[in-house]
């Protein structure tokens, strides 16, 4: 297979197959609770897609630069970290700057994009992957945000429409917003076993 | 967490009943539905999160003086990564199959949302020994929970509680408890008993 088919098969199977969210439980903290309106879920979902394609291209990068070279693995997940929180700041400003509306909807939300499972989670599987060619590392990186992008959105159009249906009141929120997920990952199971 | 100051007593009931992690505090949920395919590896987490949620809170709590607002998330991730990074290592060199099991989900202890919350909640507003309470309290709590979907997930999806047998013979295994559908909807309806036994109580 020449190269661009081995990335555009990695790039489909991060989006729908290894779903980061759906398959991972990754980032579901968010996936829960900024999926109430469709438009938000969308500018996380570009938030998350930018600090995740920047995290995953440095932290790839600091690993087989410098890390590695150094024998510095065991401080691996403090780099990590380091570079996601710079990551975040830098959408936060940015946004602060540029899209007040947005940076006043989404509030508490922003800065927790550092702690979302799914950025920290995409580094470590580069790692788990044994992913070892720059372009591989940055096209999963995109498409995991790509991914998240599409599961969230799915996800706040099902609730904006849930809205309006009569759920029991003990299953009201959580529960409900849960089990759809749950069936949304069965919908996403038919995916599996597509490549390899 | 309406009052800065918490009692003894307080963070103790806090973290096992009145607000047990993931159940009343929708928090912590990326570990609690990838690591409760069984009870074993569910346990390792739960302790592993009490461990790193007791240093985490007892260090934030210590330096609670010194943290400048805009850098308190940033000082909160390293310290728990420092003390991920322990653990993670602990469990890799004497439970080196239990490591492998549990895979990138140990690290990403880094960023479970209930540590960084009690440490904002309680640790850096409270005193070392009511940190220390409420992280044990919490970490139980959240192991209690971890365990108890875990092994409704494994009896249903093998037919077994740590590897031994429980149900009948001919009993068929549900494969789909396994896998990421299982986990969703169980804790799903799990979320919604409870909501329905404290909503009778009042």
């Amino acid at each position: 297979m020449d190269k661009v088919t081995v990335l555009l098969l990695a790039f489909t199977s991060i989006v729908v197959i290894n779903n980061l969210v759906l398959t991972k439980f990754l980032g579901i903290c968010p996936y829960l609770g900024v999926s109430g309106r469709i438009d938000m879920a969308f500018g996380m979902g570009l938030a998350v897609t930018f600090v995740i394609t920047l995290a995953g291209v440095l932290t790839w990068l600091i690993d087989h630069l410098i890390l590695v070279p150094q024998g510095l693995e065991i401080t691996r997940y403090v780099c990590y970290i380091l570079v996601i929180a710079g990551a975040v700041q830098l959408v936060e400003m940015y946004l602060r700057k540029f899209f007040p509306p947005l940076y006043e909807s989404f509030g508490i939300f922003l800065p927790l994009i550092t702690t979302n499972c799914a950025i920290l989670g995409l580094c470590l599987f580069l790692n788990v992957w044994e992913i070892d060619n720059f372009a591989q590392a940055a096209v999963l990186s995109f498409g995991a945000g790509i991914g998240f992008t599409l599961a969230i959105c799915i996800m706040a159009g099902i609730r904006e429409q849930l809205n309006f249906s009569d759920v029991p009141p003990a299953l009201k929120g959580a529960p409900i917003t849960l089990i759809t997920a749950g069936l949304l990952t069965m919908a996403f199971m038919g995916f599996a076993g597509m490549i390899k | 967490m309406a009052a800065n100051t918490m009692t003894v007593k307080g963070a103790l009931v806090g973290g096992l009943w009145t607000e047990i992690p993931v159940l009343r505090l929708i928090l912590g949920m990326c570990p609690t539905l990838a690591v409760t395919a069984a009870v074993k590896p569910a346990l390792t987490m739960g302790l592993s999160v009490l461990f790193v949620l007791f240093c985490s809170n007892i260090v934030v709590s210590l330096m609670r003086n010194l943290l400048k607002p805009h850098l308190r998330i940033l000082m909160f991730t390293l310290t728990i990564a420092t003390f991920v990074t322990i653990a993670d290592l602990f469990l890799r060199a004497f439970m080196p199959q239990m490591s492998e099991v549990l895979g990138p989900y140990v690290p990403l202890i880094i960023v479970n949302c209930i540590i960084i919350a009690r440490a904002e909640a309680c640790a850096s507003k409270n005193g070392m020994l009511v940190s220390a309470v409420d992280a044990i309290s919490m970490g139980i709590g959240f192991t209690i929970v971890l365990c108890f979907l875990a092994s409704i997930r494994e009896v249903l999806a093998t037919g077994t509680i740590f590897d031994i047998p429980v149900m009948w013979k001919s009993f068929a295994p549900w494969a789909a408890m396994r896998l990421p559908v299982g986990a969703f909807i169980t804790l799903g309806l799990m979320l919604g008993t409870v909501n329905l036994l404290s909503g009778k109580k009042s």
